[in-house]
């Protein structure tokens, strides 16, 4: 078993999709809200995930597929 | 020794021990260094400040790592110039420019990276790491090669050559990533999470991070003690924005400001803003990465992220961690953020290049054009104090400017040279 930490980021349309259900009803990822922050038009969650490592990255991959955006919890991870 | 007294949470005040942490366990926020401002007031002085080295540790009291035997290549004390050339072409009489381009490995990371290197030995860390578009994996490596342990530098498969042989020149293990920006986000996080490093800008964050401060102190100090009435940084993920401001509010709280009485520190270490300091934060982005601006323009509280599409690459981060705390800094300063044209970024490289001999990279070419919109805009007034953080050194993004080639081609005869000096005067004219 895996735990990764990750923040999504909506916007748009995708705020009104139930991505987090469908990410555990069919990864099989148990998923934990630890933060958020959702308006009308734009919202980011911060969870964790708990799950194998092939379910987490197969359920991560779909979550980026469907336009919302997927970055780790660690701040920038990348600089300048 | 240094004055840490731990880590606390941003967001839910949560604390932890001065440990390789950098997100809290409850709520997932960023952790920030606090520290011991009692016992800090008691011991600093200008004097000992200028007693100190000639580099970023001579703030040693305000940094979290201890000053006995730093990582240091000589980080910090850059020169502070008066721009009279430039600030003539713009209408400012009293304009400053921070060169931090000629930190020892040609930016500003050097501050960061030394504190956090500085860290990770304290730590009994034997590998520092990064993930970086450019400065932050030459500064790296430089700084692991002077400790005496090893280098895992991430980049981008696609990163301008220059910047390449700037990091691999320090033989670290260089590992260039094919993907997208967000593949390799997740890579290194991954990365982090399984090997027993010191990732500076990860698990060093929170130590990392306070070494921009020093860019506020060092201004300070070399305007003889006092803070500008306007500064103009540019921001990727926001971090050194809010350091700055951090810095310039602690030497106030502490009475290290000519004459500003000190004041308690509150319990929130971040947002303590002593009122005499009045410095208005401009911040400077560029229109194909401007996410912070973007939700000031439209005052909006949260940041959207972007997918980044610049030249000015070290400034490309589209969903800045600071973000929303550089949101804070300018609203809490009354300052401003400006989001530049990409076709003007270069404009302002050559601006400065040619009015005060500084060649900087695409950011420090971000940071002038939005000087001189705030100056064309009347938001800096004449006379008022201004100084403008050029981070970076052009060396390492030379593509940006190569039109500027364009040399007289001659036979190597006088004649030769007349006539085509005679050419070049009549297309000038």
């Amino acid at each position: 078993m895996a735990r990764q930490r990750v923040r999504f980021t909506f916007s748009g349309d995708m705020i009104r999709e139930p991505v987090i259900y469908r990410l555990g009803k069919n990864f099989d990822v148990v998923t934990n809200i630890r933060r958020a922050d959702v308006r009308a038009d734009v919202g980011w969650v911060v969870l964790e995930l708990d799950g194998s490592d092939a379910d987490i990255q197969r359920g991560l991959d779909w979550v980026g597929s469907t336009g919302v955006r997927v970055d780790p919890v660690a701040g920038d991870v990348i600089e300048g | 020794m240094s004055f840490v007294k731990g880590l606390k949470c941003r967001e839910c005040g949560r604390e932890y021990p001065g440990e390789p942490l950098n997100v809290c366990d409850f709520c997932f926020g960023p952790l920030e260094v606090i520290y011991d401002y009692v016992t800090i007031s008691e011991v600093i002085s200008h004097q000992r400040i200028s007693d100190g080295p000639i580099s970023i540790w001579r703030y040693q009291d305000l940094l979290p790592a201890s000053a006995d035997d730093p990582v240091d290549i000589m980080a910090g004390y850059t020169p502070l110039l008066k721009a009279r050339n430039l600030g003539k072409r713009l209408g400012l009489n009293n304009l400053y420019i921070k060169n931090d381009s000629v930190n020892p490995s040609f930016s500003f990371k050097d501050r960061v990276v030394s504190v956090a290197a500085t860290k990770a030995v304290e730590f009994g860390y034997d590998t520092l790491a990064c993930a970086s578009t450019g400065n932050l994996a030459c500064s790296v490596a430089a700084h692991a090669a002077r400790a005496g342990i090893d280098a895992v530098v991430f980049i981008p498969a696609d990163l301008e050559r220059g910047k390449v042989i700037g990091a691999a020149v320090y033989n670290p293990t260089l590992v260039a990533v094919e993907g997208t920006y967000d593949e390799v986000n997740r890579l290194c996080s991954e990365v982090s999470d399984n090997y027993h490093w010191a990732f500076v800008n990860i698990n060093m964050r929170p130590y990392y991070a306070e070494g921009s401060k020093t860019l506020g102190y060092e201004v300070a100090e070399q305007l003889g003690w006092r803070v500008p009435d306007h500064v103009v940084v540019p921001s990727a993920s926001g971090a050194m924005f809010t350091k700055i401001w951090k810095g310039f509010n602690e030497l106030a709280c502490l009475g290290m400001l000519d004459g500003v009485a000190p004041l308690p520190f509150g319990a929130d270490q971040n947002t303590v803003h002593h009122p005499a300091v009045t410095t208005r934060m401009h911040m400077a982005q560029a229109t194909g990465c401007s996410p912070i601006v973007t939700a000031w323009e439209n005052h909006q509280n949260q940041i959207r992220p972007v997918r980044p599409d610049s030249i000015a690459k070290s400034l490309a981060i589209g969903n800045p961690a600071d973000g929303i705390y550089a949101l804070r800094v300018i609203r809490e300063s009354d300052g401003s953020g400006y989001a530049v044209p990409e076709h003007q970024v270069v404009d302002g490289i050559k601006l400065l290049a040619e009015t005060e001999g500084i060649f900087t990279e695409t950011a420090g070419g971000v940071t002038i054009s939005t000087l001189k919109y705030l100056a064309e805009s009347g938001a800096i007034g004449p006379d008022e104090l201004t100084v403008a953080y050029v981070t970076g050194n052009g060396l390492k993004t030379q593509e940006a400017v190569e039109e500027v080639v364009d040399p007289m081609l001659i036979k190597p005869m006088m004649g030769s040279f007349e006539a085509a000096l005679e050419r070049r005067v009549a297309a000038r004219a």
